[in-house]
C-alpha cells in the first residue's frame, strides 16, 4: 500500500512544545490522494495539534513538511489554505449574522468589477448545499440554524474550497444518522477525485465504515498504524487509553424503594415539552434518552429552575420544591452538571480553585469572608476525591475534557446533593476517561443520591441507567425498566 | 529561628506576589515614571509634592474604585461623571436653599446619587437594556438634573468644616477626602477579595450564565454594582466639592472617561472576570502621577492629552501583547 505512488502530504518528526511542555514527540504522518485516514486518540494525545500544524494555524517546534514532494512551511491559515488544504474546525466557526452563501466565501468571495457577485456566490453556495442534501435556500441567516445544518455549512466551506486534502475534525458529533450518510456519500466522492482526508473522530463504529487506514496517538506519540479500517473498536480502544479494557460500565447498584425525587405534569414555558411526570427513587440512576430536539435538555434546565415552568411541579421526599431560579433548586440540594461545559459549566479563563469556589461560598466563606487558602484548600479536598489531575491553581481550559468534567462534577457534588442531574456528562470526552466518569455516577448512587443521566449516546443510557425515560417532540413516551430497555425499544420510543 | 523568620519573610513575599498578580507591568510602569521624574525635575520627589498627588487624585480615585466594580461584571458605567454632578447639585440645594444641615444634604445627595445607579442597574439587569445604552441615557438624564436644580448655576460658600475636609491635613500628612479615598479603597479591597460576594463578581464577569447556574444571583448583583457606583460617583462629587467650595452642575464632565482609562491601565479586562483593585489603584496614580509630573516639567495641557491617550493604548497593548505569549 505504501509502495504506491509518493504521498500528498508528509510529516517527518514535528515536534511541537509549548512553553516547557512538549506536546508533539516526533510525529511521523504520510497522507496520500484518495484515502482516508482516520486519526483517533484520546482527548490531549495530540490529534488536534497536528491538525493545526498542519492547517498552518501554529508552527512547529522542529520536523519537516513535504507537500507534493516540495517543503510545506505554511505561515498561516490562508498559506494553506492555497496550497490545497482545507480544515474543518471541531468548533463551529459560522458567522450567525451573515448569509449561508457568505459563510462559505467568507474571506474568499467571488467578485466582479471589484464587487462580491453575490447571485454567482450564491449559485455556487446551492451547488455545495445540495451535494449535502441541505435544502435550504443559501441567501438565509445563519443564525437560528440547528447545530447539525451548521455543522454540514461548515462542511460545505471546506468542500468548496475544492482542497487536495481535508482535515475533519469530529464532523459527525452533531449530525443524525441520514446526514451522516449523506456526509459518508461525500467522502466516497471526494476519495474517488483524488483528495486525501485526515478523518478525527471520537464514534469509532465510524471509522470502520470509511477509513482506509487508521493512525492512534496517545499522549503526542504516534502509538499504533493499521493498514485497514477494518479493526476491531476493542483494539483500538485499547491502543488508545495503552491498557486493556475489562469493560465499559461499572456494575450499577439497586437502588432503594423509597421515592424521593418527583415531576409532576411539568410543562416548559418556553413551549420546548409538556405534561412530564416521572419518580426516581434514592440511589437511582435515571437515564433520559431521545433524539436530538426531543427536549431532554429543556427539561432537565427547567427542572433545576434555569428555563420557567408554566405549569406542574417537583416534589423532593413529599415537599413541593418547584424552583424558579437556579438558586432554590440548589438550596434543596438539586443540581445539574450543564450540556455544554465551556458556556454553562465552566469560566475556562479562571482557575479551578475559582471555579469549584464559585458555586459553594456559603460553604467555603465563614460570615461571608473567604480568602485564598480557604478557596484553594476547599478546591483541593473536592477535586482529590473526584480524581482531577491538576493543580488547583491552573486555569480551567488548560485540563482535558474528561478533567474539566470531573472538576464541575467536584463543584457541584461538594454540596452533598439529593439529586444530581447530568446532562451530556460525557459529551466530547474520550473513551479512557468515559469509565472513570460513570464511575463517579455508581459511586453517586451508591451514596444513596438520584442521578438522572441525559444522554444521546444510547449504549451510555442503556449501560448506566435503571430505568431509561424516552422523550420524543417534547412529550415523555414511555419509561422503561433496566431489563426491557434496549437499543430497539428505546429507538421504538424515541420516534414515536 | 531565622528559618522560621525566612519562612514567614517568603509567606509575606508570596501573598504580595498574588496581591500583585496580574499587574506588575502596570506597576513597572508607574515606577519608571516616578524614577524619571526624580531625575528630570527637582520638585516632583519630595513628601509636598506627593502629598498633592494624594489630593489631586482623591476624585479619580474614589471614581475608578466605582468603576472597577462595573467592568469586572464585564459592564461599563458611562453616567459617574453626571451623576457626580446631580449629587452635588442636590447637595448644594438643600444646604444653601433649603436650609438642611450639611450632613443631612450630603446624605440625600449620596441617596439620590444611589437611586440614579440603581436605575441604570435595573435597566440593565431587569429589562436586558446593554449597559452603554442604560448609562449612556443616564449620563444625559442625570446632567440635564443636575443643571435643572440650579438652572445651570453654581453654588458657593458651605460651612467652614467642608472646605476644611479638604484643606487641613492630619498629622501633617492627610485630609480628610484622601483619608475617606483611603478607606473606601480598604473597604472595597477587602470586599472584592475576601468576601463571596465580591468574588461573585468574578463569577458573573467571567461568564454570567456560569454564574446564574451555580446559583450566583446575578441580577441583584447588578443592580447592587450599579448602585455601588452610584454613591461612590457621588461621594467623589462631595469629595470636589469640598476642594472647590463651590459645585456647578458642569462638575465631572468626562471624569468617566478618566476612570474608565485608570482600569484599564490598570489590568482589569474590559470584557469582565479578571482584575482588580490593586491595578486601578496603580492605574489612577500612574494617572495622576503623569499629570503632575507633566505640569511640573511644563508640558501644556494639550499635549497632555495626547501622551495620556499614548499611555492608555501602550498599556492595553503590552497587556494584550504579553497574554498573547
Amino acid at each position: 500500500m505504501s509502495s504506491r505512488e509518493s504521498p500528498l502530504l508528509s510529516l517527518r518528526q514535528i515536534r511541537k512544545s509549548f512553553g516547557p511542555t512538549e506536546v508533539l514527540h516526533g510525529i511521523d504522518l504520510d497522507i496520500y490522494a484518495g484515502e482516508v485516514v482516520a486519526l483517533l486518540g484520546e482527548n490531549g494525545a495530540g490529534k488536534s495539534t497536528v491538525s493545526n500544524v498542519i492547517a498552518g494555524t501554529i508552527a512547529p517546534s522542529s520536523g519537516e513538511m513535504t507537500w507534493m514532494g516540495e517543503p510545506y512551511a505554511p505561515a498561516n491559515p490562508r498559506a494553506a489554505i492555497d496550497t490545497g488544504l482545507g480544515l474543518i474546525h471541531q468548533e463551529l466557526h459560522l458567522l450567525e449574522h451573515l448569509s449561508i452563501a457568505e459563510n462559505v466565501f467568507v474571506g474568499r468571495w467571488p467578485k466582479r468589477f471589484g464587487c462580491v457577485d453575490r447571485a454567482h456566490m450564491e449559485r455556487q453556495a446551492q451547488a455545495q448545499l445540495e451535494r449535502l442534501g441541505l435544502e435550504i435556500s443559501p441567501s438565509r441567516l445563519v443564525r437560528g440554524l440547528s447545530t447539525a445544518n451548521q455543522q454540514l455549512i461548515e462542511i460545505a466551506k471546506a468542500l468548496a474550497l475544492d482542497a487536495k486534502l481535508l482535515i475533519l475534525d469530529e464532523p459527525t458529533a452533531s449530525l443524525g444518522g441520514a446526514e451522516t450518510e449523506l456526509l459518508f456519500d461525500q467522502i466516497e466522492q471526494l476519495k474517488a477525485d483524488g483528495v486525501g482526508i485526515i478523518y478525527i473522530s471520537h464514534r469509532l463504529e465510524e471509522i470502520k465504515k470509511i477509513s482506509d487506514r487508521v493512525v492512534v496517538m496517545r499522549d503526542g506519540d504516534k502509538v499504533q498504524e493499521f493498514d485497514s479500517g477494518n479493526v476491531p473498536v476493542r483494539t483500538i480502544v485499547e491502543s488508545m487509553v495503552g491498557r486493556s479494557l475489562d469493560r465499559m460500565f461499572p456494575a450499577i447498584p439497586h437502588p432503594s424503594e423509597e421515592c424521593s425525587f418527583e415531576v409532576k405534569n411539568l410543562t416548559s414555558a418556553l413551549g420546548m415539552f409538556e405534561q412530564v411526570s416521572f419518580e426516581v427513587n434514592k440511589g437511582e440512576i435515571f437515564g433520559i434518552a431521545g433524539l436530538v430536539g426531543a427536549g431532554r435538555t429543556e427539561l432537565v434546565r427547567a427542572m433545576t429552575g434555569a428555563d420557567p415552568i408554566k405549569s406542574g411541579s417537583i416534589k423532593l421526599f413529599g415537599k413541593d420544591i418547584t424552583p424558579k431560579t437556579p438558586q432554590d433548586s440548589i438550596r434543596h440540594g438539586v443540581v445539574m452538571v450543564p450540556e455544554d461545559r465551556k458556556l454553562q459549566g465552566l469560566i475556562v479563563d479562571h482557575s479551578i480553585a475559582d471555579n469549584v469556589a464559585y458555586a459553594n461560598f456559603p460553604a467555603i466563606s465563614r460570615n461571608g469572608f473567604l480568602n485564598h487558602n480557604m478557596v484553594n484548600d476547599f478546591a483541593n479536598t473536592t477535586t482529590t476525591r473526584f480524581g482531577v489531575k491538576g493543580q488547583t491553581f491552573q486555569r480551567a481550559d488548560e485540563l482535558s475534557g474528561g478533567n474539566q468534567q470531573k472538576v464541575i462534577l467536584a463543584k457541584w457534588l461538594a454540596k452533598d446533593p439529593k439529586v444530581v442531574i447530568l446532562d451530556e456528562p460525557t459529551r466530547g470526552i474520550d473513551v479512557g476517561a468515559r469509565s472513570s466518569i460513570y464511575e463517579s455516577i455508581v459511586a453517586l448512587a451508591e451514596k444513596g443520591i438520584s442521578v438522572i443521566v441525559v444522554s444521546s449516546d444510547l449504549e451510555e443510557v442503556l449501560g448506566i441507567s435503571n430505568r431509561v425515560m424516552v422523550m420524543a417532540q417534547g412529550r415523555m413516551t414511555g419509561v422503561l425498566e433496566r431489563g426491557a430497555a434496549n437499543d430497539v425499544s428505546v429507538m421504538e420510543l424515541a420516534t414515536r | 529561628m531565622a528559618a522560621e523568620t525566612n519562612n514567614r519573610s517568603r509567606g509575606v513575599l508570596s501573598s504580595l506576589g498574588n496581591i500583585l498578580s496580574g499587574t506588575t507591568g502596570p506597576l513597572i510602569g508607574l515606577l519608571l515614571l516616578v524614577v524619571y521624574l526624580s531625575f528630570a525635575t527637582d520638585t516632583f520627589f519630595t513628601v509636598r509634592n506627593f502629598l498633592n498627588i494624594l489630593d489631586q487624585i482623591t476624585v479619580l480615585g474614589i471614581l475608578a474604585i466605582g468603576m472597577t466594580f462595573v467592568i469586572l461584571i464585564g459592564g461599563i458605567d458611562l453616567a459617574v461623571g453626571s451623576i457626580l454632578a446631580l449629587c452635588i447639585m442636590v447637595m448644594g440645594h438643600l444646604a444653601k436653599e433649603a436650609g438642611l444641615p450639611m450632613w443631612l444634604a450630603i446624605s440625600v445627595g449620596l441617596t439620590v446619587a444611589g437611586l440614579a445607579g440603581g436605575i441604570s442597574g435595573t435597566l440593565i439587569a431587569y429589562f436586558r437594556v446593554p449597559a452603554f445604552i442604560a448609562t449612556l441615557a443616564m449620563m444625559s438624564a442625570a446632567r440635564g438634573l443636575a443643571n435643572m436644580v440650579t438652572d445651570g448655576h453654581q453654588i458657593i460658600s458651605f460651612p467652614a468644616w467642608f472646605n476644611l475636609m479638604a484643606l487641613i491635613r492630619h498629622g501633617g500628612y492627610i485630609t480628610t477626602t484622601v483619608a475617606v479615598m483611603f478607606v473606601v479603597f480598604v473597604v472595597c479591597w477587602i470586599y472584592l477579595r475576601f468576601t463571596s460576594g465580591g468574588r461573585s463578581l468574578y463569577a458573573i464577569g467571567g461568564n454570567e450564565e456560569v454564574a446564574r447556574l451555580a446559583g450566583i444571583n446575578v441580577k441583584r448583583h447588578t443592580v447592587g454594582v450599579y448602585v455601588v457606583s452610584g454613591v461612590l460617583a457621588g461621594l467623589a462629587g462631595i469629595m470636589l466639592g469640598a476642594r472647590l467650595d463651590s459645585v456647578q452642575p458642569s462638575a465631572g464632565f468626562t471624569y468617566e472617561l478618566d476612570a474608565i482609562a485608570a482600569v484599564v491601565i490598570g489590568g482589569t479586562s474590559l470584557s469582565g472576570g479578571t482584575g482588580g483593585l490593586t491595578g486601578t489603584a496603580i492605574g489612577v496614580l500612574i494617572i495622576g502621577v503623569l499629570r503632575n509630573g507633566l505640569n511640573l516639567l511644563g508640558v501644556s495641557p494639550f499635549t497632555q492629552q495626547v501622551v495620556i491617550g499614548v499611555v492608555i493604548a501602550a498599556a492595553v497593548a503590552a497587556e494584550a501583547f504579553k497574554k498573547k505569549k
